[in-house]
């Protein structure tokens, strides 16, 4: 059979070839922070985290419950109607018990893994999960399917943010 | 719409970390693009080049830096970006150029170098979370796969050791392709026993960060013809984006590639694509999403895919060979150089070209698929010969 | 107009910080194959060298692996010399930040042969710089050179 796969450059380097000094680079990292306006929506979707509720939209065409909260309906294209608080408790959708950190490098030893899970909260149309951590619970005793209530910060250390719940945990 | 062939192609080597810029890698790519086909840049009317995430590279407006690399100078030049799905989807966007009319050939060149990112890829996916709902969750981008990859098993019943076998077939078909970075074979027990990242992922079931390039060569049916007796035609393209609201939608399921799958085929004049197509490469940046994207382009029923891979249905040598380049799993994943590399695996099958990865019984369809930006979108082509 | 009305009487968290303030990734730029003799001509041996396209007749500076008009690959290395002209220049008063700066200084494209380099101007006061203004480069001592554009330290008037 012939063989005309044409392939041409891509020089290989390892780690160590590019650190010896004989290989010329530049190293350059942002030194910038942003900042988000939080939008119409997830403004009172924040907001209401302060007061330990959650709080979704309802679609007035196709009365879907939305959660996050949104503006539009993305199916529809119309604008949401009322505002609608679901309940804090909900299904795990699924998860992950994950051992590497946010930047790629690995747990440390003897440290808890990360379980992050979406949970379909009661009270929200069917499938509409939220991404959040799991706590109070053994990874190996998480199971999809299962009933999880979410726990919340202390009122005075809300900030309005999505961490004010601090996981969701097995009912 | 006129009937749009590729003509040639041409790759780098897929690299961990390359020597060469990234317009060095897209020029060494197109270059041996062009010189596959015997063309001149002089010959190309326009360019259309993709790259993924600007952060990789390190370089905001990485495509306009991109541009001579890509043989645009002074040509019509346009990048297009759908995350992962770039390197299908760069071919769907040459395809307009060419099959509007507007253009005879077009250049498509996809590069990507991201062991610029230091110290690892990963860590600039962070931006791509929604900044007040979920980054401030501390996200890894693995979360996502591997949530999808545990809803997708769970819902079938499907095992880990199952989703390994994806890893081991291209891993193996892999081993023959020119620019693999991979020497050596592995076995099941070595995907499950290879390193625990966020169950159910494990390292070998991970395509590596990577840095290459890929090209093709379009050309309008008039030219083609001229150009070589072998064209491989543009029979269907599709390409749709779900929601980024990723998570109200079910994971077990990859609706975008459902949709992208069927316009695909009805501009092909498909109708039954597990009976019509002969070779498929599925966007496999994971070895679950190879099985996921199977299903959603029809070419396997749901919940059935393990029962067809397990009876070597998906072999090379079997009736559906699935990813017989060795895909992203076995050959290296840079990200829009991956896709890209997947049409230009079908253009050489379908001429008979592929050497020892050649599917035997002379192939006439092949489907190929990449997806990308929040899990959400799928880009489709459809050729034949 | 429900849900408008009803957020505006709920604006307190209408600006938002991220809880990742900084955002501790990093970039590493390799200079390529050109690139990478390029920038060893330099730091060894204080040349500045270009690529010449014949059939284009174009000596690209910084030397390239290919020439973008007609895509040759460019294999023919030269010597261009450390010379060339204040092809435009810029009076600099601010910081990349937008903070003033002490003193204005001077960036240039210098051209050599056909290419610009951008670089700084030194020894040569804001008032006296013209374009089209021979200058030479002037390189740092070979010990402290590490093979980038900083190894030239500037141009400065001939
Ligand atoms: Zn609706
Ligand atoms: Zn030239």
């Amino acid at each position: 059979m012939q063989e005309k796969v044409k392939v041409s450059g891509g020089t290989g380097l390892t780690e160590k070839e590019a650190r010896s000094g004989k290989i010329f680079y530049t190293e350059d990292s942002l030194d910038c922070a942003f900042a988000w306006d939080t939008g119409v929506a997830i403004n009172r979707y924040l907001a209401e985290f302060k007061k330990g509720n959650i709080i979704a939209t309802e679609c007035r065409q196709c009365n879907r419950i939305m959660l996050p909260p949104r503006l539009f309906c993305e199916l529809c294209f119309v604008p949401s109607g009322d505002w609608v608080y679901v309940k804090d408790t909900g299904i795990v959708n699924t998860f992950s018990i994950c051992h590497v950190n946010w930047d790629a490098s690995r747990i440390k030893e003897g440290e808890k893994p990360h379980l992050p899970a979406v949970i379909e909260i009661d009270g929200a149309s069917e499938g509409m999960g939220i991404m959040h951590r799991l706590g109070e619970v053994e990874p190996d005793q998480i199971e999809i399917g299962m009933k999880v209530k979410a726990v919340w910060r202390p009122k005075a250390e809300r900030t309005g943010s999505i961490t004010d719940i601090k996981y969701f945990k097995p009912l | 719409m006129r009937k749009v062939a590729i003509v040639g192609a041409g790759l780098t080597k897929f690299v961990r970390r390359a020597l060469e810029t990234p317009k060095e890698l897209s020029y060494e790519a197109a270059k041996t693009a062009l010189d596959s086909c015997g063309l001149r840049l002089e010959d190309i009317d326009c360019v259309a080049h993709g790259t993924a995430p600007d952060a990789f590279d390190g370089l905001h407006q990485n495509g306009e830096y991109m541009v001579d690399g890509c043989g645009g100078w002074n040509k019509p030049t346009m990048r297009v970006y759908v995350g992962g799905g770039t390197g299908v989807h760069a071919i769907v966007h040459g395809w307009h150029h060419v099959a509007s009319g507007m253009f005879d050939t077009c250049l498509v060149v996809c590069e990507e170098k991201m062991s610029s990112a230091m110290p690892h890829a990963q860590g600039f996916f962070l931006t791509i979370f929604d900044a007040l709902t979920e980054r401030e969750l501390e996200p890894n981008l693995l979360w996502i796969f591997a949530l999808e990859m545990n809803r997708y098993m769970n819902r079938y019943g499907y095992t880990k050791e199952d989703m390994a076998l994806v890893a081991v077939n291209n891993k193996k078909n892999g081993l023959k392709h020119p620019s693999s970075q991979f020497k050596d074979e592995v076995t099941v027990e070595d995907v499950l026993n290879s390193e625990i990242m966020a169950y159910p992922v494990s390292r070998l079931d991970v395509s590596p960060v990577s840095d290459g390039g890929a090209a093709v060569v379009l050309a309008a049916e008039s030219v083609a013809r001229r150009i070589t007796d072998k064209p491989v035609w543009i029979e269907g393209v599709g390409w749709s984006l779900d929601t980024a609201y990723w998570a109200t939608r079910d994971l077990y399921y990859p609706r975008y590639t459902d949709t992208a799958a069927r316009m695909a085929y009805e501009m092909a004049g498909i109708r039954e694509p597990a009976k019509q197509i002969n070779i498929a490469e599925p966007y496999d940046p994971f070895d679950y999403k190879a099985l996921h994207h199977m299903e959603g382009l029809q070419l396997s029923p749901r919940g059935k895919t393990v029962e067809l891979l397990r009876d070597g249905h998906f072999a090379r040598d079997g009736n559906l060979p699935m990813c017989p380049s060795g895909g992203l799993l076995g050959v290296g994943n840079p990200i829009a150089a991956a896709g890209t590399m997947k049409v230009a695996e079908l253009f050489w099958q379908l001429r008979g070209e592929a050497g020892e990865r050649q599917v035997p019984g002379n192939p006439r369809l092949g489907v190929a698929q990449s997806w990308g930006d929040l899990m959400q979108v799928s880009s489709v082509v459809v050729v034949g010969n | 107009m429900a849900i408008l009305e009803r957020i505006y009487r709920n604006i307190d968290n209408r600006y938002w910080n991220p809880g990742v303030k900084a955002f501790p990734v990093k970039n590493r730029y390799t200079a390529g194959v050109a690139g990478q003799r390029f920038f060893e001509e330099i730091k060894e041996n204080g040349k500045i060298y270009g690529t010449p396209c014949k059939n284009c007749g174009v000596t690209f500076v910084p030397a390239r692996m290919y020439c973008e008009r007609c895509f040759a690959r460019l294999d023919k290395w030269v010597d261009v010399g450390t010379e060339g002209t204040v092809f435009s220049f810029t009076v600099v008063h601010k910081t990349k930040s937008n903070e003033p700066k002490e003193s204005p200084s001077l960036i240039a494209a210098v051209k050599i042969a056909d290419g610009l380099l951008i670089h700084r101007l030194g020894k040569c006061p804001v008032d006296d710089v013209w374009i089209g203004m021979p200058v030479k480069a002037a390189f740092k001592p070979k010990k402290e050179r590490r093979g980038g554009i900083e190894d030239i330290k500037y141009f400065k008037p001939l």
